[in-house]
């Protein structure tokens, strides 16, 4: 019945047995702690990014008003331009959508643009990460080509995280191949 | 010796009918390999008593052990519980030698026999012996004490032992899950960095959904994740301490970071970093804080995963024009591909054993997870669906899991999210049970 095994699991087990139970009062202390630590990381960066937008509101009010009308403009031109399937290829079609983008773009230069990139939901999460960058660089690089300045200019891809149609048919995919160009 | 030859003669047994329901793609892809791993299809019958007090009675605490220790070897596929209504009365206590004539005939192999109270001052006394029926012989024991919290990872250690014993492997019963909840409509998805038990229980949620999280993983001692965060709108690579909840971000570089994951001995992370339309793999010393590149060409290059000795990464790129599998040495040297078989191959894992590659393939609009020898010989593949992906191992190499997602109707119904495991024999596949929808699993190691 007593076998080297057993003083040697009886050791494991010891310790095992206070890993478990300061692990749990670390939890217990870890998840308060976490929990304070991220609340105030986002309320920092929720309270940074209103006091951004309270000095560009305060700098001019009329700034609001102007960026909805462009806002508006390039909801009219067409903020979307759509892909082939794992390509980042721009379309003729896109780029004339991007033509438009950039007379606006150019017009308007007091504006900053963020380049979304997605990838519909055919794909491996990561290799979609890396298409939506892709579309996105290629957007950014044309209207960049088109006269207007990189430095305004942000990149985010999405990967498949955020379609903008729900559903899984090709209609569906084909739409969620895009970029979009927003104004902020 | 009797009870190895067995095993033996089953996990034979097994591995016929094993070839015949894995899942097979037409002729081309499928070399079939000879794995005496494969076998088990017949689980070893064993009997678990319910733990009993200093009286020789069954215990609150004691049921509900031989209960977890019970659901850990049967979820495994490889134990069957002899239903305890046909139990011969159980010894009393561990310290009382079974009559093993009356166990021999229920065909039980193994006889677990544990005493689980608690004493005066409040804690659990745990003591066990596992009976070898066929040799007539205790083959393990052990002895235990913990407050009432660790009796779950007390369970698990025992199942592990048990599990080690019949099965010859090392066991994953010890072990976490770490991976995304998901809620919400799917254009505007809420996803949580969440961690449980490997059998789902201890469910914890690790962020609070207020940005995007993707892909976490373990560091090797478990202590740290590595993930994608979409803090400020600005997808990078964080690093989350388990126990003090602290999490940063991953140095500071021009471009996107992502597909993050540790090196063996943890002190790199191996990830991919995006910029103008290019993807590439790169190496950040943690300590240094010095970032190698490994990879420089205008395709894709991600997902890239070490082999567990550190001297190789496997990864997936684009390179050749679809999205395939190749290996390079830990310094970028010699880059390889490895896959062949028909459609694009994804996320690459390299198994714990250091012999197999898990993947996710994805062939005329169907998904599958697969696994194949390092040099890209012997594909089999061990799941399917309308998509599966993100294969993890567990510690032992033996079970593979992963998350598959049901088809999304255009009124948003449909479209459920889970977790799966599966025996990389393509046996007993099963579902993680998540409070909701769950993916981008990562198995920890023994904790133990």
């Amino acid at each position: 019945m007593i076998k080297p095994l057993f003083t040697l699991f009886a050791a494991t087990f010891l310790l095992a047995a206070c890993e478990t139970a300061s692990s749990i009062t670390e939890e217990a202390a870890g998840s308060a702690a976490g929990s304070t630590t991220e609340s105030s990381t986002s309320s920092t960066a929720s309270s940074s990014s209103a006091a951004s937008s309270t000095a560009s509101s305060a700098a001019s009010n009329a700034d609001n008003s102007a960026l909805e009308a462009a806002r508006a403009d390039m909801m009219s031109i067409g903020d979307t331009v759509l892909f082939g399937y794992d390509s980042s290829q721009l379309s003729a079609d896109a780029m004339a959508t991007l033509d438009a983008q950039a007379a606006l773009l150019n017009a308007k230069p007091s504006f900053r643009v963020k380049v979304e990139g997605h990838a519909d939901e055919r794909g491996t999460r990561e290799y979609n990460l890396a298409l939506g960058e892709r579309r996105a660089s290629a957007t950014r690089d044309y209207l960049v080509a088109k006269g207007v300045d990189g430095s305004r200019i942000r990149i985010v891809s999405y990967g498949k995280e955020r379609p903008a149609v729900v559903g899984s048919n090709e209609d569906a995919w084909a739409k969620n191949r895009r970029s979009v160009t927003v104004l902020n | 010796m009797i009870r190895h030859s067995l095993i033996m003669m089953m996990a034979w047994m097994g591995l016929a009918l094993s070839m015949l329901l894995s899942v097979f793609l037409p002729a081309h892809a499928q070399t079939l390999r000879l794995d005496i791993t494969s076998g088990q299809v017949a689980p070893i019958p064993i009997a678990i008593a319910d733990f009993t007090g200093p009286d020789g009675v069954p215990t609150n605490v004691g049921r509900q052990i031989a209960q977890i220790i019970s659901d850990d070897l049967i979820s495994s596929g490889q134990f069957k519980s002899v239903d305890s209504a046909a139990f011969i009365t159980p010894p009393d206590s561990p310290d009382i030698r079974p009559d093993f004539n009356d166990w021999v005939p229920l065909g039980v192999q193994g006889l677990l026999v544990g005493s689980a109270y608690i004493d005066d001052g409040g804690a659990l006394q745990i003591e066990f012996v596992l009976w070898d029926v066929v040799a007539q012989r205790d083959i393990t024991s052990g002895e235990g004490s913990t407050d009432e919290n660790g009796l779950r990872r007390l369970s698990h250690q025992i199942a592990d032992f048990v599990y080690e014993e019949f099965t010859g492997d090392s066991a994953y019963f010890d072990t976490q899950i770490v991976y995304v909840s998901e809620s919400g409509p799917a254009d505007r998805r809420i996803k949580r960095l969440a961690i449980m038990d490997q059998d789902g229980h201890n469910h914890r949620f690790l962020t609070s959904g207020n940005d995007l999280v993707l892909t976490p993983r373990f560091s090797p001692q478990a202590h740290e994740i590595a993930y994608v965060n979409y803090f400020n709108d600005e997808p990078n690579v964080y690093l989350l301490d388990v126990a003090l909840g602290r999490t940063e971000r991953v140095g500071s570089f021009p471009g996107m970071t992502f597909a993050p994951r540790f090196s063996p001995d943890g002190d790199a992370l191996i990830m991919s970093l995006a910029e103008d339309g290019a993807t590439d793999i790169f190496a950040l010393d943690l300590k240094t804080q010095q970032l190698s590149q490994l990879t420089r060409s205008p395709s894709i290059d991600t997902s890239p995963s070490y082999s567990p000795d550190g001297s190789q990464i496997v990864f997936n790129s684009d390179r050749g024009g679809s999205q395939q599998l190749y290996v390079m040495s830990e310094n970028g040297r010699g880059v390889q591909r490895i896959s062949y078989g028909e459609g694009r191959y994804a996320t690459p894992v390299w198994s714990p054993r250091g012999d197999i590659i898990a993947f996710t393939k994805i062939v005329r609009g169907e998904f599958f997870i697969g696994v194949m020898n390092k040099d890209g010989s012997g594909e089999r593949l061990l799941a399917r669906g309308y998509l599966v992906e993100g294969p993890t191992w567990a510690p032992n190499g033996r079970v593979l899991m992963y998350f598959k997602q049901e088809p999304r109707e255009a009124d948003g119904s449909g479209g459920e999210v889970a977790l799966y495991r599966v025996d990389i024999t393509g046996f007993n596949e099963s579902r993680i049970i998540t409070p909701a929808d769950a993916s981008d699993p990562a198995w920890s190691p023994l904790l133990r």
